[in-house]
């Protein structure tokens, strides 16, 4: 065995496990995925946003030839009982019972072996609905005599949501509040206050692998192949959806086409387990583009938020009211208004806080998780409106954050007492690449220039769980076992680095072996930038393990663990290639929960993620077009394991915000989603790209990280929202606080300046 | 519904192959089902991703949206078609090297899509290689190193010429 610890692999940006395999179209995903006897389902979907069910007419389409069967909710309820599911509240039925709750819930499904059949099948449905007063908009759901649900129905593993059991006529899912200081009474003491309102729009993931699960049943168990995030939490709830033991439900995940958190939880799953059990064969149900768009979005939110500040720029006080438009279902929305909720006020040193965020259900598609959890529309308003103030006081906008900014050793406004943050470091760097003190060409004529900066950070989520095993064979190859899903982040090989490192063994004869309930440990999922540290951990923990023991084993049969060859230590043991070593490892962090009434914990998160953008943009004053020309992504990512695949997250989130911030938005009639196909719902392209894109990790070490590792999946997106906004206000003078910034909106705002507003059509 | 079906003849990764399809199946559906090649994959279903991108006759179309029984005669090319030296070719390498992928589900059509780049043009510049890639979408948004990727391939491509 090498010496532990020496191979410095650590560190290195070497190429990705399964590079050969996705250059070839090589690469295992659900959708490869056929199963003898497999039928394919198809569903028929609510054409209205509320209403009760009157009548299911499936005759045309069971007359069909080759239909199979059409199931509802009814037949449903015959293998689950009790069909409702959720992460956080038992709110989404498998196909809607009685009512539906919003336009593209699933009503019925048609299963064929040939999905063209099923197709066909599914679009003669017919279904009559009573329709029913329904609410779209967030801030109205706070009032609205539209109620979504009769009643709340939160899910009993989290104790903090006991309170809400039952609760009726209300469309708050989740209420966080925060209080620290006394902001009224530093209101009244400041020099000057400032109150702004900000909105996000209703966006989505676009995984090109849009959601595709099979379940296949067995003799008392089942097998779901999925396309999850969260192979663990799959398993456990669709065991107790059948009630079953968990031992009975088998999950697995190959790799993902892209996931962004919209693969989190139940999708699909809990359908497919009961249609398998309803025929007794394998079914499979892939979703088409189309259909995303009515599974899973990102959270909608207006955002109101007041300063107190001094005249020489210090913020005394700040108050944020979230609404968080969470649609028919609650998904994770109630974690996402309380563990986002709680950094509402930025990454700012401020003595006076008080958070009111609002997880609201509304009758428009559920939204859940969506790379950032919450945090990208935070960062949004509280960066604008810290732009504004600093831009309003003549202070420069570097220099106001820098005057106050969040630093290591100083209270969080939970009173989390903040380290191994690099905000400063982060601010810093944003500024030097930007050469933030040096003159700024800024354009002539019709085409004018501005630039900007934002800074956002977020909490881990916490307290998770994480177990690994390690299994050294006899010829000194190694296997990892770990319910981390690779969706294009880079997990695999990350931790195939970690063991290495550990074993002082080369990558090469590392293997990881995906998630895969029946063999790989729990881990409770792969989102929120968790698994380098959770599972880093975990790993390491359970290399060094296996470590342990093969030194042990050397020392009891005499040789030097130190420089005999693996496969020689086992040789002498067994007396021939045989036997395992196997290693495990868990982690949890340790965590106090948020007080009910202040949002108080003095160890709210295992650790912070920091994130800081700088835009240059170009505005053509004639029509309203951005252009982004440099884009700049600073983030504090402790010391990476694989700088290239860091930087690649960096900046793959950066661009993707970007699309989330210059044209990508769900647009609605009655509910309806009008633009649900990429030719109508625009993702950055290769042409939309910035002209530069620049990105560092900064100088840093996470003392709790494996190797000083933490997050990064979600930390490039944080500030490209505002650092645009600001820019744009940069240069000529308007300031946007609804998203997206189109040319419209752009060029809307400059003639209104001009005291010529254009006429709304 | 009553199904059509046709048998047709063609040349798929250089080997001459038949199968029967029905009429209204696309050349992602007669890949996938009867050959198991799932490099060309569906996902916007409209043509405007690149994700089912396959050679027929030497050109790029969108598998998706092209007829299976269409082929019929044609020579087929898709990602699986092992590189001439038996190994990856100059792309493939070049987009291992530079990182040009995150989830890899859309990695196959940027390869083929490449490699005509390359075959019409050996020494594109940034501008071009934007344009020319702007059908196929990434979602991972790993465009940056994608245009590194196929900077790297035309070098090497050129120093192999």
């Amino acid at each position: 065995m090498a010496k532990a610890a020496q191979s410095g692999i650590v560190g290195r940006s070497i190429a990705r496990l399964e590079a050969g395999a996705k250059v070839t179209g090589r690469a295992e995903y659900v959708h490869n995925l056929r199963l003898p006897g497999m039928l394919h389902g198809k569903i028929f979907r609510s054409t209205v946003a509320h209403g009760r069910i009157r009548r299911i007419d499936a005759s045309a389409a069971r007359a069909l030839e080759g239909v199979h069967r059409i199931v509802t909710a009814e037949d449903i309820c015959k293998v689950i009982p009790n069909p409702h599911y959720g992460p956080a509240f038992h709110d989404q039925p498998i196909l809607a019972i009685d009512k539906v709750h919003h336009v593209g819930e699933p009503v019925a499904v048609v299963l064929a072996s040939d999905p063209h059949v099923a197709e066909e099948a599914a679009s003669q449905i017919v279904v009559e609905y009573e329709e029913l007063p329904a609410v779209f908009d967030e801030v109205e759901a706070m009032t609205s005599t539209a109620v979504v649900h009769e009643a709340l129905k939160p899910a009993g593993t989290f104790p903090d949501l006991k309170h809400l059991q039952g609760k009726k006529n209300t469309n708050i899912a989740l209420d966080y509040h925060l209080r620290r200081g006394d902001v009224e009474a530093a209101f009244k003491a400041a020099d000057q206050v400032f109150e702004h309102r900000f909105r996000t729009q209703q966006v989505l993931h676009v995984p090109l692998e849009p959601f595709v699960s099979a379940a296949e049943p067995g003799d008392a168990t089942l097998t779901i192949y999925t396309a999850s995030q969260s192979p663990s939490f799959v398993r456990i709830e669709i065991a107790r959806l059948l009630g079953w033991p968990e031992n009975k439900v088998r999950v697995k995940v190959p790799y993902l086409g892209g996931g962004f958190g919209a693969k989190l939880y139940i999708k699909l799953e809990a359908l497919v387990t009961a249609l398998a059990l309803l025929t007794r064969r394998p079914v499979k149900i892939a979703l088409t583009m189309e259909e995303q768009f009515y599974t899973l979005t990102k959270h909608a939110a207006t955002l109101r938020i007041k300063s107190g500040v001094t005249k020489d720029g210090r913020i005394t006080a700040r108050l944020c009211e979230v609404w968080w438009n969470g649609g028919a279902y609650a998904d994770i929305g109630p974690r996402v208004t309380q563990k986002s909720g709680f950094t509402a006020p930025g990454p700012y040193d401020i003595e006076n806080v008080h958070i009111d965020s609002y997880a609201l259900y509304t009758n428009l598609p559920p939204a859940g998780a969506l790379r950032g959890f919450g945090i990208p529309q935070l960062v949004w308003a509280y960066e604008g409106h810290t732009d504004i103030i600093a831009r309003a006081l003549k202070i420069d906008p570097v220099e106001f954050r820098r005057k106050n900014l969040l630093r290591n050793g100083r209270p969080q406004a939970t009173g989390t007492v903040m380290k191994d943050a690099a905000i400063d470091k982060v601010l810093e760097r944003v500024a030097a690449r930007m050469g933030w003190e040096k003159p700024f060409d800024r354009g002539s004529g019709t085409t004018r220039r501005g630039r900007g900066v934002a800074i956002g950070f977020k909490a881990s989520i916490s307290p998770t769980t994480s177990v690994a095993i390690v299994n050294l064979y006899a010829d000194g190859s190694c296997a990892l076992y770990s319910s981390t899903v690779d969706m294009g982040q880079g997990s695999d090989t990350a931790m195939a680095q970690i063991v290495s490192e550990v074993l002082g063994i080369p990558i090469e004869v590392i293997t990881v072996v995906h998630p895969d309930t029946d063999v790989t440990p729990y881990d409770m999922a792969t989102l929120g930038s968790r698994s380098t540290y959770h599972m880093g951990n975990a790993v390491r923990r359970a290399a060094e393990d296996a470590r342990d023991k093969l030194m042990a084993m050397a020392r009891e049969v005499g040789l030097s663990a130190e420089t005999t060859p693996i496969p020689d230590v086992f040789r002498k043991k067994y007396g021939m290639q045989a036997g395992n070593i196997v290693g495990t490892g868990s982690f949890i962090p340790t965590y106090t929960p948020t007080d009910h009434e202040t949002g108080q914990s003095d160890n709210v998160t295992p650790f912070w993620m920091v994130g800081g953008t700088g835009a240059e943009v170009e505005v053509d004053t004639e029509t309203g077009q951005v252009r982004v020309a440099r884009l700049i992504n600073v983030a504090d990512v402790g010391t990476p394991i694989n700088p290239r695949i860091v930087e690649t997250q960096l900046s793959g989130a950066a661009i993707m915000q970007l699309g989330f911030t210059m044209s990508e938005q769900m647009t609605f009639s009655a509910g309806q989603c009008t633009n649900a196909s990429l030719a109508a719902y625009k993702i950055p392209g290769m042409l939309d790209i910035p002209v530069a894109v620049e990105n560092e990790a900064v100088d840093s070490m996470e003392h709790g990280g494996p190797f000083g590792a933490k997050g990064v999946g979600e930390t490039g997106t944080f500030g490209v929202s505002p650092a645009i906004a600001n820019a744009i206000d940069d240069a000529v003078g308007v300031r946007l606080t609804s998203l997206p910034l189109t040319a419209e909106a752009v060029y809307r705002a400059l003639r209104e300046k001009q005291g010529k507003p254009l006429q709304n059509d | 519904m009553s199904v059509q079906n046709r048998t047709i003849r063609f040349t798929l990764n250089g080997e001459a192959v038949s199968a029967e399809v029905p009429t209204h199946w696309n050349l992602v559906e007669l890949l996938q089902n009867r050959f198991s090649l799932f490099g060309a994959r569906e996902s916007c279903a409209q043509g405007l991703c690149g994700c089912c991108t396959v050679l027929v006759n030497g050109r790029a179309v969108s598998g998706c949206l092209y007829l299976a029984a269409l082929v019929d005669g044609a020579d087929v090319s898709t990602i699986e078609q092992p590189a001439e030296s038996g190994g990856l070719d100059a792309v493939q390498k070049a987009f291992i090297e530079a990182g040009g992928f995150q989830c890899g589900f859309c990695t196959p059509g940027f390869v083929l899509m490449t490699r005509q780049l390359l075959d019409e043009n050996p020494e594109p510049t940034e501008d071009e290689i934007k344009h020319y890639l702007s059908g196929n979408l990434c979602r991972c948004a790993t465009y940056p190193e994608i245009i590194k990727a196929v900077q790297l391939a035309a070098r090497a491509r050129r120093a192999k010429a």
